[in-house]
This record gives C-alpha cells, structure tokens and sequence, in this order.
C-alpha cells in the first residue's frame, strides 16, 4: 500500500445568500433585527460618501494620498458587526468601513483624515476602542492579531481579535506565519481576507495558482469559507460563524470575502493601465451597497424617503467631521516639535537635544522671516 | 548564590522576573522542552507551564509579530531569536512595528518586550551564527539596543529590559555565555538602559566597548599599565542605544584619547557613531586621532580564520601605542 489517499475532513464553501439580481435564499437567510439591519445599512453609505469626500478633498490637494474602500463595504461591516466593544479589530489601511462602524463615526472620520492630511495625530484610539491603527506593510498585522488573540486566551476572556488584509497579503509570509501560529496555539482570531481581485495593478490570478484563497486554511488545519464579500447576508452570516466560533475557544476562521475594488488602489492609482471598463461595470451590477438597500425595500426598512434624509443626514455628519478635521489640522499646523514624542516612553537626553536643535532653527527661521 | 556563568545569570533573571509578574512570558524556537539551544530557558516550562513558555513554530517573524500583539494587548514577551543571523526574517516587524506602534497610535499603545539573541563570533559556528550587527537596531528609532559583558550584569541588564517600557533588542556574546564566572547576589538587580559604565579609572587613555569584546579590552587595559606604565581608563557602553555620549565624552576630555574597540563591520557602525559624537563633544580636548579597532567590512569568516577577523587585546594596544604616540 504505498499510495494512500489521507482523507481531510474539511472542504470549502462559497456562501451566497442574497445574489446580484436580488434573489434571497430564504433558508439561508440570516435573523438580523432591523435595528442592526439600518446600523450596518448606515455605516455602508456613510462610508461610501465619505469615501467621495476623501477623494475631493484630495483631488484638492488638501488630504494627501488615501486608500479608497468603494466595494467592500458589505465585507467590512458585515464582519465587524459581530465585534463586541471590547474584542480588537486589526486593520490593514483600507478599512474605513470598519473604522466607521467600531468607534463614534464621526470621530473616526476625522482621525482617518487627519492621518490622510498628514498629521500622525489621528493615530490616536480612545481609550474604550481597542483596535489598532492602520498597518500600511501589506500582511504584516496578521502576526499581531494572533499575539493579542493569545493574550485573550492567556487571560481567559472571551474576547476575538478580527484582523483585515487582502488577496495580495495572502502571499506575504506574514500571513501565512500568523494562518500557521494562529492554528497552533489555537487563539481566537478571525481572519477576513477581503479578495477585491487587485494588488494595485496584480490580479488575483497573480497571488496564487489556487482555486479559492479560502483553502489556504485547511494546509493549517483552520476552516477555511468563501462568502460572496458583495452580498451583507452572508458576509453577517458567515462571520456569525467565524465569531462565535472563536468566543467558544474553537480557535481561528479563515475567511475569504470576494469582492472588488470598485475604485483607486489609493489616490495615486490608475487602475485603466490594468483593467478595463467592462470589468468594473460588470462588478458595478453587484454593488453590495445597491443589493443590500434593493433588500431593505423589499423588507420595507427603508423607502427613497427615509433614504433621502438619511444622505442628508451623513452629509451633515461628513460635513462636521470635515470641519473639525480642519480646525484641527490648523492647530496641530505648529506642533512640529511633537514628531520628537512617542518614540520612547521616555524621551533620551540625545533626543532632547535634537529637539532643542530644532526649536531653535524654528524659531530663528520664524525670526529671518518677519525680518525677510 | 554560587558564582555563575552568563547563561545561568540570564536564566536567573528569566526564572525571578517570571516569578514576580504573571503576565511575562517567553517563546521562541526551542526554549520549552530543550530550554532553549543555549539552555538560557531552562527549567522554564516545568516550572510555569506551556501557557507561559512556548515552543513556537520556526517562524521568526510571527515569533517577534506576535510578541508585538501580546505586549500591545499587556502581556511582557521575552522572546528568543535562536541567533542573531535569524533576527532579518523578523527585522521588518521590528522597524515596521515595534519601533513604531508607540509613535503611530501616538501613545495609546505600546510594545514592552524583549528580543533575546545570542550573537558575535569567536565560538567555531556555521554561517550565519557570528555577525555583530547591533547598528541595524541602533539606528533604528523606537528600540533600545543593548548587550551586556558578564554575568552579574547580564542579569540585572535583562531584568530592567524586562521591564522596560519599550521594545528592547537584547544582544547575548555567545562567546562568553560560559567563559567566565560571578558572584550573582540573590537580591534583586536592575540596571538603568542608556547609561554607560567606567568599569577601570584612568587618566592616559579612554578605551571604550561592550559585550564580548569587554574581554580583550580589559586586557588591553591591564597590558598598558603592565607595559607602558599607561593607565587607561575603560568604559562599557551597555546600550547601544540608547547611546549615552556624556560618559565617554567626558572621559576623553580628561584623557586626550580614545580607542573604541568592537567586533561589527568597521564601516557605518557603533564605532563610527562613538567616533562622531566625541568629535562633536570632546574635538578641543582630542591629542590624537581616535583609534577604531573594529571587525573588517567582509562577511565573518568561518572558523579557520575567525581569530584573525576578531580584534583582540594585542590589536587594541598597538592602537592604544599608536594614539599614545601621536
């Protein structure tokens, strides 16, 4: 018997509960109240139009570059929306629409535009929102969930740390080292793979010669699912799973949510050098934003009415955040000195000394310039 | 407690710092069952489970990425690098992350932890298992760098890394894990980062070091005054970095001379730093040009030329002889 066939007792799902035409699968369908129906429903628009904002005030010139999330706004709230206040939420840098759902959303816009107006300010998290800011190393914060998931484990909480990549990240050692370390010690993190088909101009095809990115999982003995990341119902559904799974002490999930970006890699992309229109106007049909508001019509959750006033509403609150974003950025305009803090807990008597140097040239250029 | 080696003083710190804080723990490649190829982890895993000591897949970037995530989450990891040839795999989570999740979150966390590595040359290894490069960590903002040069101070040096509120690369000189002896007090020790150390007063000449190469340098040290009647006088760095410029700087104004003496590639490195700052703090008071005695810019050789690459104590007093002459 020198060939045997090792059976593996796992194989891989694709998850679809609400398709592009409208069509429900009413067996599938997931039992979410209205309350968080709206919420999630909310938190897609908002960030969908405050994704438009970012992206005039940086045609203006008045945020730097930023990574717009245009698409995959059912894969980040349908999975962030299973996170309780005190689990971790670990993004990589397109993770607005989490970012929007976790904290006070009109505080999180305005710490994502002052990181994308550059100020590092709006690194800050408060103190009842425990995720971490933006990792822009493509991979490399998956290792980071799987330590606070064993630091969850280690003092016996419930807890779930949820981390954010992509397709690309998929090939980075990194994620595979944390797939791997997350397996072993068995902590309890989610993994959500956002599939948007690009690494900047590198599709898919181009990450790996597998068929799924889900099957990644079961080389280290994780389940592994493939959701329709277009489609909120199973997205929720699947990461209901994932979850509770995790909360359990049944360890790591990996997810893989196929979606699209619909946009920009960032806002120095220029995605017509490596896909055609065809391409997105054939993902533009699947418009998780359309389908799930196609669903709540269908529910009678929501009519063009409430829709009105509710993107008159987001507007009002994307127009605070704007304004406040500003108002700070003005104030924080003359705090050059503070990129010498938060380097160390305390600051080094030669690192003193740089700052000093530097107060100094400040000021005399301050100086040379009223006598200019 | 008897005298001991570094090894059994690092294991000293590990076994008293896990003792007194639940929340360190270590993890690393080989550090549980085996207690770490070194044996500096012994006894560890039978005395506080798997849950606190973690034999870990070989990975050492999740090695090092998740420490990162346990000590954001309020855990202290000491993890092992099981050479310092190894820490590249992992270098881009130190830079990338622990160095900077302080500064990126402005405050609203932190990495405590530790890397443990066993580096330098001078102990017949393979590849990859006798590099010297403390200057990668050194210039990097957001780490601390240090490596001690004995047993009493390898455990005081690692119970304050322990500690400490920052990430902290901390370098072992292999070559001497087991070369010597030393009365270990059983009390507590500490020992503040970034501060350098006189460790022989002197008024001729300013011979400055850290980790293995403390060995040769003392020699030095004892070989002048034997021979030359010269009384040098020698400093340990401790840290790399923080690097604390003020003790050197101001040994060298008293002495006119300066010899720096370490095993990395001579260019770019801690000695080319050292040199720097004593040219910027002490240049008025300089007699003669300051004496590098440092590694060569090649790849360590293996073990049949090793000694050769190495400075050691004849290489440091003709350098001593040469500044003394100027």
């Amino acid at each position: 018997m020198p060939r045997e066939v090792i059976e593996l007792e796992q194989q891989i799902e694709h998850l679809s509960i609400l398709d592009e035409n409208g069509q429900l699968d009413d067996d599938l369908e997931p039992d979410i109240d209205e309350a968080t129906l709206l919420a999630m429903h909310r938190t897609m628009l908002l960030a969908r139009r405050f994704d438009e904002r970012m992206l005039s005030l940086q045609r203006q010139g008045r945020i730097g570059t930023f990574a717009p999330v245009k698409g995959q706004e059912a894969a980040q709230v349908g999975t962030a929306a299973h996170l309780d206040q005190d689990d971790w939420m670990i993004p990589s840098f397109r993770e607005t629409a989490v970012a929007l759902w976790r904290g006070d959303a009109t505080k999180s816009m305005v710490n994502l535009l002052l990181v994308n107006g550059g100020f590092f300010q709006g690194g800050r998290m408060p103190p009842e929102q425990r995720d971490l800011p933006i990792a822009v190393p493509v991979g490399s914060q998956t290792v980071h969930a799987v330590g606070i998931g064993y630091g969850m484990k280690y003092r016996d909480t419930n807890q779930v740390a949820m981390v954010y990549f992509g397709d690309g990240a998929t090939s980075e050692g990194d994620s595979h080292e944390a797939l791997n370390f997350a397996g072993v010690f068995q902590t309890p993190v989610v993994f959500v793979c956002q599939n948007n088909q690009y690494a900047i101009s590198v599709p898919r095809e181009r990450q790996s010669h597998a068929k799924t990115l889900a099957q990644k999982a079961l080389a280290y003995g994780l389940p592994g699912l493939q959701v329709d990341g277009n489609d909120i119902l199973a997205v929720y559904a699947a990461a209901q799973e994932a979850v509770a799974r995790a909360r359990e002490g049944g360890g790591p999930t990996l997810l893989e949510c196929v979606t699209y970006r619909l946009s920009l890699h960032t806002t120095a992309d220029d995605p017509t050098r490596y896909r055609d229109e065809e391409e997105v106007e054939k993902w533009e049909q699947r418009d998780p934003l359309d389908r799930f508001q196609s669903y709540l019509k269908e529910k009678e959750l929501l009519d063009e009415d409430d829709l009105d006033a509710l993107e008159e509403e987001l507007a009002d609150q994307i127009q605070e955040a704007v304004d406040e974003a500003e108002s700070q950025m003005d104030a924080l305009g003359d705090e050059t000195l503070s990129m010498f803090e938060h380097i160390y807990a305390e600051m080094p008597p030669y690192l003193q000394q740089q700052r000093d140097y530097l107060a100094a040239e400040l000021d005399q250029r301050e100086k040379e310039g009223a006598n200019a | 407690m008897p005298k001991q080696t570094m090894v059994e003083a690092l294991n000293t710190a590990l076994h008293q710092e896990m003792g007194q804080d639940e929340d360190v723990v270590v993890l690393g490649e080989d550090v549980g069952v085996d207690g770490g190829v070194f044996r500096v982890s012994e006894g560890l895993l039978e005395e506080y489970g798997e849950r606190r000591v973690m034999d870990t897949p070989l990975a050492e970037s999740a090695i090092v990425g998740t420490s990162i995530g346990m000590a954001i989450y309020g855990l202290r990891p000491v993890c092992e690098i099981q050479f310092s040839g190894f820490t590249y795999f992992a270098f881009h989570q130190l830079e990338s992350h622990a160095a900077r999740i302080r500064w990126r979150s402005r405050g609203s966390y932190h990495a405590p932890m530790v890397i443990r590595t066993p580096y330098a040359a001078g102990v017949r290894a393979l590849e990859h298992h006798s590099e010297s490069r403390e200057a990668y960590y050194g210039h990097t903002p957001g780490l601390k760098m240090v490596i001690p040069s004995g047993p009493r101070m390898a455990r005081a040096l690692l119970v304050s890394a322990i500690r400490d509120p920052d990430p902290v690369v901390f370098f072992e000189p292999k070559s001497i894990y087991r070369a010597f002896r030393e009365e270990v007090p059983e009390e507590e020790e500490t020992l503040p980062l970034g501060e350098a150390q006189v460790v022989r007063e002197g008024g001729d000449i300013t011979l400055i070091s850290y980790g293995a190469m403390m060995q040769p340098t003392q020699e030095a040290a004892e070989m002048l005054a034997e021979e030359d009647g010269v009384e040098a006088e020698v400093i340990d760095l401790v840290s790399v970095s923080p690097l604390d410029h003020d003790t050197f700087a101001e040994s060298v104004r008293k002495t006119g001379r300066a010899v720096i003496v370490n095993e990395a590639p001579r260019s770019f490195g801690a000695a080319a730093e050292i040199t720097t700052r004593l040219v910027e703090k002490s240049f008025w008071y300089l007699q003669a040009p300051i004496q590098r005695v440092t590694g060569f810019d090649v790849i360590v050789p293996m073990f049949a030329y090793e000694q050769a690459y190495l400075p050691d104590a004849r290489r440091v007093v003709r350098a001593a002889r040469d500044a003394l002459s100027a």
